[in-house]
């Protein structure tokens, strides 16, 4: 349960703010609603809720110029609504600083889990020394990877893959993102070392690498890494 | 027309004349009698008043002739260095034309318009720099002596002698905004000349006692001034023309003059222009081609003449008769002409009596009210008028000994044969000889054969032998009627011969035309016309062919279309394009824009122009008149085809939109049908759990919300699938290319859809080692969800699925394949077809899925097809072109 956590939803659509504040009040969170761009930053001023959804296609200011306005004086975790056509919105929207996305028509559980993600790496909390998913163990401290309790040995470049995905685990980071933190700001166009690196990542650690289940593909968005629960 | 009402098209000509006058810089002529008038200083004068008024004025080519007071006056002016040309191995000097136009000068001083340019500068003669000049907007002043004028060539010839070499055509006087006379007394002129004005010292004597006697200079100024005075004349009747006064043409005449290949015929077209210019007459030239063939030289000649006529504004009218004088009258009759002009002809008594008299007699027996001018020529022809062209390519030397070897071999066996067969029999052996000459040879060796086989046979076999005497009088008639019969039956041999010569090279000209039609009669498609006419065009005129079309429905400009062999430069280009709105003929050899080096010919059709055709040969020569009516018919036929191919084009675009309104139905009903349906069981879903006793019934609850689940998934594939189809279709759909791994697009697409492919055993056969390929991620996976979710469809439960991905070469594959019952052969293409779906299968789709995939791959330059596996089933491949590779892959720095 969610503990009373405030829930800010900017979208303009009755219908799917009806949907939205029935399910999320039936888990515990506090909704509050507003239908456009202008008065959903206003609103996140005087409400400081913990989390806002926002869609991405709002008449007026668009969601992602209301994205960049908050990000210009809060980092309350904001999960992008948006439709299958609008990657490249999707990715801007990521890269300006939003926390994940949804692409409409989705399902309660999926919504639930983006928030529950999010919520958690909004908390300040110091970093947990290890990392399990399924079959997979990671020891931070000791650089140690086990796949079925056997080591596994990475490269250097696989193993800083494997530990920014950890560090975000279950948020999805674009391209832009893994490139800029592991190779640095020079190689973010070079998507092509993603598809060498993951591959090789996936054969060590998943236990059938053409149908991942830690590593998760974001078509045209990035990576996600799958956490247990 | 009627010559006597303004026409309308010499109005617009005139109204035209004055719109392009205004973009075009001015041209000013300084016109005099003879060298040495002060033409040239007349032009400084003007010039250095037009510097004094602060206009810009630069010298592009002045010559001084070391003149002291034109130096003078040449001091102070801008002038524009000349470039300098090679000419086996001397460095000559001519006006730099494209500095000129670099330069942008308000007016440009041009010296001898007349020059005639040192081989390697762009343009033969200076006043096509001239020319060029004035389309740039540069104004020119230049100047010219009246001897350069074509149609005054001839005048000055016969009056001084000298033959004028450097001449320009007389439209260059319609170029020109102002004429100014340098007019000058002969004695005074004399008298420059010999105080060394003119020439330098030693050419003095020289040129006093030749060009420049005193009644030269009268004719000579006469003229000039006559030239002038027409030109003001007429600048008057194009007033008149334009304000409408009545009666541009005074005379009502019409002249017509007999062209024929002769040299005289020049002098014969000057003539009738100067005759025609001071009548105010139209004139027509016109050729009559016969059954008497004429040389390849001959040939040229005649085109040249032909040429002549049409620079000097001739029309240049070709008929064909049984002889000339029939042809001419029934020309003259169809084209009202009044006055005709033939060549006084040598006369040939024997010839003229056997035809019934004479050209000119006969021509005057059949001309009726029509009046005949004979002209002299002022040389006997230096050749025989007509020469049989030889079926060998002998020349006339040698076919004559040919001949006389022949004529020899013949009396050398006869001188055997004597004693058996006798003297009489000889002279038959002797005439079959001259038969054969005529025959093989030609009619002038025959005739020549025939004089000494008749006599030799007097000689060597009449009694009394070796004598030329005849004793008895039979032997006397007998070689009289030899003689006859050999020159008699040489001549009618000769003569088969030709006719037979002509029919065979009509027969070619046919075959061409047989070719060319029946070739462009079975091509499929309007690029296969223009390919094979550009091909035939080509070969048959040897020449390079550029063609320009409207490529699309509703496109206004043309474009060159891609077999066109030659390649146009935008100048050329603009005049295509000009006889594509005017649907005339213009370029090279034409009378409108002659200065480009393609000649352009319209695609005329009944009621429109349909394109232009352009043509350069390889030799950069003029077709010859028969070559030029066989290109003629070339394009009416191409014309022809080129219509049936628009009409063609135009029913089919109207069968397409027959099959867009069917597929807009198709549309509006498959649509209707599959919105409707998952919005119904949504609706009655919602409403049974509205209704209490059955949302009270737990398991029911479920099930009705499972249901509208589902049909909300459908609704939404159904919209998506709407979506990438209008994207596809409006050409709209932008590619996100980035590197993608084929083996972690397959696994997307997979997990999306674990769901449906639960109740399928699934194999994925992927190697590792495939490379990186630039594709959409998301459209591919598409791609591939749609094909899986197909196979999952239309294949009961249970049965196997496999995908393989594999590189073949330059070529990515993936293939996706089950076990089902496959496709029927004759489906096999039609499954891609929008909202078509097989009779009889499995219902709930939307018959879009393979359609857009195939549009998907195509987009990313692949192609996707169907077959049924040998093993049963379907299989569907996808083919993805390997274009590059990614840069190498570095270790992150960490």
């Amino acid at each position: 349960m969610s503990d009373g956590l405030q829930i800010l939803i900017v979208d303009d659509e009755i219908q799917i703010r009806r949907f939205l504040r029935i399910s999320l009040e039936a888990h515990g969170y506090r909704v509050y609603e507003t239908v456009d761009g202008q008065e959903g930053i206003l609103k996140t001023a005087q409400l400081r809720p913990d989390l806002i959804i926002l869609d991405m296609g709002l008449p007026g200011m668009d969601g992602l110029e209301v994205l960049k306005r908050l990000r210009e004086w809060t980092q309350t975790p904001v999960i992008i609504l948006s439709v299958r056509d609008s990657d490249r919105d999707k990715v801007a929207a990521l890269d300006a600083g939003a926390d994940d996305y949804l692409t409409k028509p989705f399902s309660m559980d999926e919504l639930l889990a983006r928030l529950r993600t999010a919520q958690r790496h909004a908390q300040p909390q110091p970093q947990a020394a290890t990392f399990t998913s399924g079959h997979l163990y990671v020891d931070l401290t000791r650089r140690l990877v086990m796949v079925k309790d056997a080591p596994v040995k990475l490269t250097p470049t696989e193993y800083a893959l494997l530990r920014l995905l950890i560090q975000h685990a279950g948020k999805v980071l674009t391209h832009q993102q893994i490139l800029r933190a592991v190779w640095g700001p020079e190689y973010v166009q070079e998507t092509h070392y993603l598809r060498v690196y993951f591959a090789q990542l996936r054969h060590k650690i998943e236990v059938n690498p053409a149908l991942p289940e830690i590593i998760l593909t974001e078509p045209g968005v990035g990576y996600r890494l799958k956490t247990t629960g | 027309m009627d010559d006597y009402r303004p026409d309308p098209d010499a109005l617009l000509a005139a109204i035209q004349k004055d719109e392009s006058r205004e973009q075009r810089g001015k041209l000013k002529i300084f016109f005099g009698m003879a060298a040495g008038v002060g033409k040239t200083y007349a032009m400084l004068e003007a010039a250095r008043r037009l510097k004094s008024e602060a206009v810009d004025v630069v010298v592009g080519y002045v010559e001084t002739h070391k003149r002291a007071e034109t130096e003078a006056l040449l001091a102070g002016l801008d002038i524009i260095p000349r470039q300098k040309v090679e000419y086996r191995g001397t460095v000559m000097e001519e006006m730099d034309t494209d500095a000129i136009l670099q330069r942008q000068p308000h007016t440009v001083l041009v010296d001898e318009l007349a020059h005639t340019n040192v081989p390697g500068v762009r343009h033969l003669k200076r006043y096509q720099d001239v020319q060029e000049l004035l389309e740039a907007g540069i104004n020119v002043y230049t100047t010219i002596n009246v001897q350069h004028f074509e149609s005054r060539a001839d005048a000055v010839r016969q009056i001084t002698g000298i033959t004028i070499h450097e001449t320009v055509p007389d439209s260059i006087l319609d170029l020109a905004d102002e004429i100014e006379l340098v007019d000058l007394s002969p004695e005074n002129l004399r008298k420059r000349l010999s105080e060394g004005k003119v020439y330098t010292s030693e050419r003095i004597e020289t040129a006093a006692n030749n060009f420049f006697r005193v009644g030269n200079l009268t004719a000579l100024r006469e003229m000039a001034l006559r030239l002038t005075a027409e030109r003001v004349d007429h600048q008057l009747q194009d007033y008149m023309r334009v304000k409408q006064i009545a009666g541009p043409w005074k005379s009502g005449e019409r002249l017509l003059v007999a062209v024929g290949p002769s040299p005289f015929s020049e002098r014969l077209i000057r003539w009738t222009r100067r005759m025609a210019y001071n009548l105010e007459a139209p004139w027509l030239a016109a050729y009559i081609e016969t059954p008497d063939e004429i040389t390849p030289e001959q040939k040229k000649r005649l085109a040249d003449n032909l040429v002549l006529a049409r620079t000097l504004g001739g029309e240049v009218v070709l008929s064909s008769g049984s002889n000339v004088s029939e042809g001419l009258v029934r020309l003259a009759r169809q084209r009202n002409v009044t006055q005709l002009v033939v060549g006084k002809p040598i006369q040939h008594p024997i010839r003229n009596f056997l035809r019934g008299g004479s050209l000119v007699d006969r021509l005057i027996r059949a001309s009726g009210d029509i009046d005949v001018y004979v002209v002299t020529g002022d040389q006997p022809e230096d050749e025989p008028r007509r020469r049989i062209s030889q079926p060998t390519q002998h020349s006339v030397w040698t076919q004559y000994v040919l001949a006389v070897a022949i004529v020899a071999v013949a009396t050398g066996i006869n001188l055997i044969l004597l004693p058996i067969i006798g003297y009489q029999a000889v002279g038959l052996i002797e005439l079959l000889a001259v038969l054969l000459i005529a025959v093989y040879i030609g009619r002038g060796p025959a005739l020549v054969s025939a004089i000494i086989s008749a006599l030799s046979w007097d000689f060597l076999f009449i009694e009394p032998r070796f004598t030329f005497v005849i004793s008895r009088p039979e032997d006397a008639i007998l070689f009289v009627l030899y003689f006859a019969i050999a020159i008699f039956a040489g001549n009618l041999t000769a003569q088969l011969r030709t006719q037979e010569r002509q029919a065979r090279n009509n027969a070619d000209r046919a075959m061409a035309l047989y070719t060319l039609a029946h070739e462009i009669a079975v091509a499929m498609n309007m690029d296969d016309v223009l390919q094979t006419a550009t091909a035939q065009i080509g070969q048959v005129f040897d020449a390079q062919v550029a063609v320009l079309l409207p490529q699309q429905a509703g496109q206004i400009v043309p474009t060159m279309h891609s077999c066109s062999t030659l390649t146009l430069d935008e100048k050329e280009f603009s005049v295509g394009l000009w006889v594509y709105d005017n649907g005339k003929p213009a370029g090279r050899f034409t009378d409108t824009l002659p200065l480009t080096t393609v000649q352009f010919i319209p695609l005329n059709t009944s009621t429109r122009t349909v394109g232009v055709i352009g043509i350069c040969t390889r030799q950069r020569e003029r077709l010859s008149f028969d070559q030029e009516a066989l290109l003629e018919t070339f394009i009416n036929q191409v014309a022809l085809v080129v219509e049936r191919e628009l009409l063609d084009e135009a029913a089919e675009q109207s069968a397409m939109l027959k099959e867009s309104e069917r597929l807009y139905t198709t549309l509006l009903n498959s649509i209707s049908h599959e919105l409707r349906t998952p919005i119904a069981a949504i609706t009655g879903a919602a409403s049974s759990l509205l209704d209490t006793p059955t949302s009270s019934n737990e398991a029911a609850r479920l099930e009705l919300t499972q249901n509208i689940q589902s049909a909300a998934g459908r609704l939404n594939r159904l919209v998506e699938n709407l979506l990438d189809m209008s994207r596809l279709e409006s050409g709209r759909l932008q590619l996100k290319r980035d590197w993608c791994d084929v083996s972690e697009i397959i696994g997307v697409a997979v997990k999306n859809l674990a769901q449906e492919l639960a109740e399928h055993p699934l194999t994925i056969d992927a190697s590792s080692g495939l490379p990186l390929i630039q594709v959409d991620f998301v459209l591919l996976e598409q791609v591939l969800v749609n094909l899986l979710d197909n196979a999952c469809h239309y294949t009961p439960a249970g049965t196997p699925i496999t995908i393989m991905a594999r590189q073949q070469g330059q070529t990515l594959e993936i293939i996706i394949r089950d076990a089902g019952a496959g496709i029927p052969p004759h489906e096999l293409e039609h499954i891609f077809d929008k909202f078509y779906r097989v009779p009889g299968t499995a219902t709930g789709g939307t018959g879009l899925g393979l359609s857009i995939s195939r549009g998907l791959i195509e987009v990313h330059g692949g192609t996707l097809s169907a077959q049924n596996a040998t093993g049963g089933g379907a299989e569907f491949i996808i083919r993805l072109p390997l274009t590059a590779a990614p840069s190498p892959v570095k270790e992150a720095v960490t």
